[in-house]
């Protein structure tokens, strides 16, 4: 018998005589009552709780904002589809990890955020460029869209497409592996800026 | 409260007391002084003579055949009764969620069927006293420096709440003190105090340096099991504070001629 | 090179041992003390955390009660995006397939993302006896394999070393370790970035777990903080999962209710800096070879048992660990188990079964049964009752030997406790057995206790002779 009748078949025997699935009650689904603006301030007030530099500003701003991002010293790349100029940078050709290695910089788009959580998500289309991308180099300027942000979790899944990869970020990585103190970047960018963009 | 009488209602109320195996072998006073602060709320309290233990100690050590005799006599001592209470949360906490795992495991429906009803009715003493009686002063008199702690059983299998705290501010001349972690188990766990002599000491020694802080003169707990640990390890270590139960304090009253405040 | 659980003593014995070491106590006790804090102010945060429970609670036991066809459809929808999709029934047979993937691409190293499942199988010596390298990226992961010593909590494996033990390690073990390494925290994390970063670049193979797999979409989910996963999950080019079988949720959705409960139990924050979700292969993007590796290794064992089944919902977040009293004493090493504290307490012998060792069977007596874990559990396990049906299922698997002295004083406490006129009887030596025990002392209890008085006369006594109206 192969392992996977073998498994399906013991499974069938452990749940012999079980009682029915429940109902699956999804009552924490509680309507947001915060307006738009206090989604955002939410958001912004969270990123910044995980050691972020997180700013706001207007569309226009945008450009500037990123170029007074970035480090004046080295390389810094960006996703094809990024729809922001950015001086000096280089587009992604499918660089390979050690090319990425010796980028210092990068920048992207987002696909979704979380207020409650202050998470940006990545669904890693054309202007989020590939996973390597926005995980090798050591600062990572991620720019959001104001009606990118969500309330909460639930809110944000419906914008997901499962198929995608999905990377949630949350602050810079960090650990707190040695005696529960929270060490602000390890393998991934040590630095998360965000840049909130009006809309 | 002196007026406050449960015989004056319609039906009269037959309440039992399930004095614990505990309290019966070797607290004895403190079954007599759930007996005497009953009667002063107005409760006339019967003790069946046929009853011997809950079960939970050979439950909890895995010996549930041998808890199915028990449960009978438990349940053949109660039956009739309208109310049973007990000083201890651990007893009304393992009738309300292991009598039916002890019923199952006997295979017999009938005992599962009157033990299911029995046991809305069992009330540990300071649910009897709040929730039953609808009493929080109960006019006692105990003029020292208290610490409580919540036991438990009590507070998460049985969920009391606020209730024994409720009562112990009402007693006149009662200072309460708060204890940090209160919260935090004391170690004993039945055989586990055995089994893991160690560890239970290790854990029950966090509970009493956490009692000692308080600078209480005594530590109140609403089960016997818990306060013989902590009160073993506060005695050899000579501390002078006495461990009571809650019955024991609620019992007290100003003695005659007004007493020493 | 790490070392193994195989052959622990059970557990009293050495839980005495790490009682003896004041080092490890108070790590422990700064440790749980402070992630209890942390998670108990992010969970106030959320209104709705108990509906969260109930749901995180409701979907796990749907899984688990139609596994069959939930993980048929997990593996219709791995194989549609391009997953390759092993069974393995037990550690043995899911090594060996690992193993066999790293050598169809000549690797000799892997690397690896922090995975309970992949310590449970043994899966770093399995891969040393076929000559593959297995490199632990996680940094508390990387300080255990180091330090060649065990993990002792499922979410910080290292919580018993303090950093200057930490640093001793890596200036010992560690080739490249920067040579004035202060203790700093952040200097020791930024030196295991140092010597990870060139095995991150070169490795072919990584190895990871899953800590979700989506049936309906074949999506599987790595929750992480350090971006260690990420590396493993982006950079190679071939990606091997191990994934245990109830881990499985029916439907992206559902992500929303444990995406909530995990972070918020687990680290005690609002949300963990890094979550991956990937379905089978993208192109252009990340692995290009994607196997996924659905391990039984006792969870239908697990599933059969009826109380205990529950234990499957758990999503090992170490909320127990940290709530845990006797954990908060002993520390993890005591279980002798990948999974410690409350959780590893019953789930050990569910999936090794009661009676396959005396310290299998030790564990569901490490318990006080005071409910700290299941008032944090975010899907509601209720480890109490768990345990005492298992303590129940130890006491009959040895029913057939020798009676222990226990067995002998529960048969007589039977006898003694269903009739009263017995138990009337029994107390007039009440005197006499405390007696005993003072005299004879230095039993387990009188060691550090003092016992009680005894009473002139029982409470029964009392009654009978004064009808209860002194
Ligand atoms: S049993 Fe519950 S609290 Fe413990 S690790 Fe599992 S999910 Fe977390």
């Amino acid at each position: 018998m192969s392992a996977r009748a073998d498994i399906i078949g013991d499974v069938r025997r452990a749940l012999a005589g079980a009682p029915p699935a429940p109902v699956i009650e999804r009552n924490y689904l509680a309507p947001s009552t915060a307006s738009t603006g206090e989604v955002i301030e939410r958001f912004i007030e969270r990123v910044a709780d995980y050691q972020a530099v997180v700013e706001r500003c207007d569309a226009n701003e945008v450009a500037k904002r990123i170029a007074r991002a970035i480090p004046q010293e080295g390389a810094v790349v960006v996703p094809a589809g990024l729809s922001w100029q950015v001086p000096g940078a280089v587009e992604d050709t499918g660089l390979s990890a050690r090319e990425l290695d010796a980028v210092h910089a990068v920048v992207t788009a987002a696909t979704a955020g979380i207020a409650e959580t202050g998470t940006i998500l990545l669904q890693h289309g054309e202007a989020e460029g590939r996973r390597a991308l926005s995980l090798v180099p050591d600062l990572h300027v991620c720019v959001i869209r104001e009606d990118q942000i969500f309330a909460g979790v639930p809110e944000v899944m419906s914008q997901l497409d499962p198929r995608r990869p999905t990377t949630w970020i949350s602050g810079p990585s960090a650990t707190s592996d040695i005696e529960l103190i929270r060490v602000e970047g390890v393998h991934g960018p040590r630095t998360l800026h965000v840049i909130v963009v009006g809309t | 409260m002196d007026d406050f009488d449960v015989r004056g209602l319609v039906q009269p109320m037959r309440v039992a007391l399930q004095v614990t195996c505990i309290n019966d072998a070797l607290y004895p006073d403190t079954g007599r002084n759930v007996v005497r602060l009953l009667r002063r709320l107005g409760v006339d309290v019967e003790f069946p003579a046929a009853q011997t233990c809950c079960g939970q100690p050979m439950v909890n050590t895995g010996y549930i055949n041998e808890a199915v005799p028990v449960l009978r006599t438990f349940v053949d001592a109660f039956a009739g009764y309208d109310a049973v209470v007990t000083p201890s949360g651990s007893c009304a906490g393992s009738v309300r969620h292991q009598h039916a795992i002890v019923s199952a495991r006997a295979g017999d429906p009938l005992l599962a069927e009157r033990s299911a009803d029995l046991a809305p009715r069992v009330f540990e003493l300071s649910e009897f006293i709040v929730d039953v009686l609808g009493v929080i002063d109960v006019g006692a008199w105990f003029p020292h420096t208290v610490a409580y702690h919540p036991t438990c059983h009590s507070l998460r299998m049985l969920g009391v709440g606020d209730r024994p705290t409720k009562l112990l501010e009402a007693v006149e001349g009662l200072t309460l003190l708060p204890l940090s972690e209160a919260e935090e188990c004391c170690g004993f766990g039945g055989t586990f105090a055995v089994k893991n002599a160690g560890t239970s000491v290790a854990i029950g020694e966090d509970k009493v340096r956490n009692v000692l802080a308080t600078g209480a003169d005594v530590l109140v707990a609403g089960d016997r099991s818990c306060l013989t640990h902590i009160g073993g390890l506060l005695d050899r270590q000579r501390s002078g504070v006495r461990v009571m139960h809650l019955a024991d304090v609620l019992a007290q009253t100003r003695p005659p001629g007004g007493g020493r405040r | 090179m790490t070392g193994t659980f195989v052959g622990m003593p059970a557990f009293p014995a050495a839980a005495r041992d790490a009682l003896d070491n004041a080092q490890l106590r108070a790590n422990l006790d700064h440790a749980t003390s402070t992630i209890r804090a942390k998670r108990a102010a992010v969970v106030g945060e959320l209104e709705q955390w108990e509906a969260l429970r109930i749901a995180g609670a409701a979907i796990k036991d749907d899984v688990l009660l139609r596994l069959d066809d939930h993980l048929l459809t997990l593996e219709s929808a791995l194989q549609d995006a391009g997953a390759v999709v092993h069974w393995a029934r037990d550690a043995a047979e899911a090594c060996r397939i690992v193993a066999e993937v790293a050598r169809a691409h000549e690797a000799d190293e892997v690397v690896k993302v922090k995975s309970m499942v992949t310590q449970e199988i043994g899966l770093n010596e399995a891969l040393a006896a076929e000559g593959i390298a297995a490199w632990e990226t996680d940094l508390a992961e990387l300080i255990v394999q180091l330090g060649d010593d065990l993990p002792s909590h499922i979410l910080v494996p290292a919580i018993h070393r303090n950093r200057s033990e930490v640093r001793e390690i890596f200036l010992r073990e560690m080739p490249d370790a920067p040579p004035g390494l202060t203790d700093d925290p952040a200097r020791l994390a930024e030196a295991a970035r140092m010597h990870l970063r060139e095995k991150f670049l070169r490795a072919k193979v990584a190895v990871s777990g899953a800590n979700f797999a989506v049936a309906e979409t074949g999506t599987l989910v790595v929750v992480e903080s350090e971006g260690n996963g990420r590396m493993c999950l982006t950079l190679p080019d071939v990606l091997v999962s191990v994934v245990g079988i109830e881990k499985v949720v029916p439907s992206w959705r559902d992500l929303e209710v444990f995406l909530q409960l995990l972070p918020r139990s687990s680290t005690g924050e609002r949300m963990n800096p890094y979550t991956s979700t990937w379905s089978g292969v993208t192109a252009g993007d990340g692995p290009q070879e994607v196997h996924v590796v659905l391990l039984d290794n006792g969870r239908t064992r697990a599933l059969a048992d009826e109380i205990g089944r529950q234990a499957l919902r758990c999503i090992r977040c170490s909320a127990c660990l940290n709530a845990c009293p006797v954990y908060e004493r002993v520390g993890g090493h005591a279980y002798g188990s990948v999974y410690p504290g409350p959780i590893g307490a019953i789930l050990n012998p569910l999936l090794r079964g009661v009676g396959s060792s005396d310290q299998v069977d030790s564990l569901p007596y490490a318990s006080t049964l005071c409910g700290a874990c299941y008032e944090v559990c975010p899907v509601l396990i209720d480890i109490p009752s768990v345990l005492v049906n298992l303590r129940a299922q130890v006491v009959d698997a040895h029913r057939s030997g020798l009676p222990k002295a226990e067995a002998v004083a529960m048969k007589t406490a039977r006898a003694t406790l269903s009739s009263s006129w017995r138990l009337a009887l029994a107390e007039r030596f009440t005197r006499i057995g405390l007696g005993a025990a003072r005299r004879f002392g230095a039993s387990a209890w009188t060691r550090s206790r003092d016992l009680p008085e005894a009473p002139q006369e029982s409470f029964r006594k009392w009654w009978r002779r004064t009808g209860g109206r002194p």
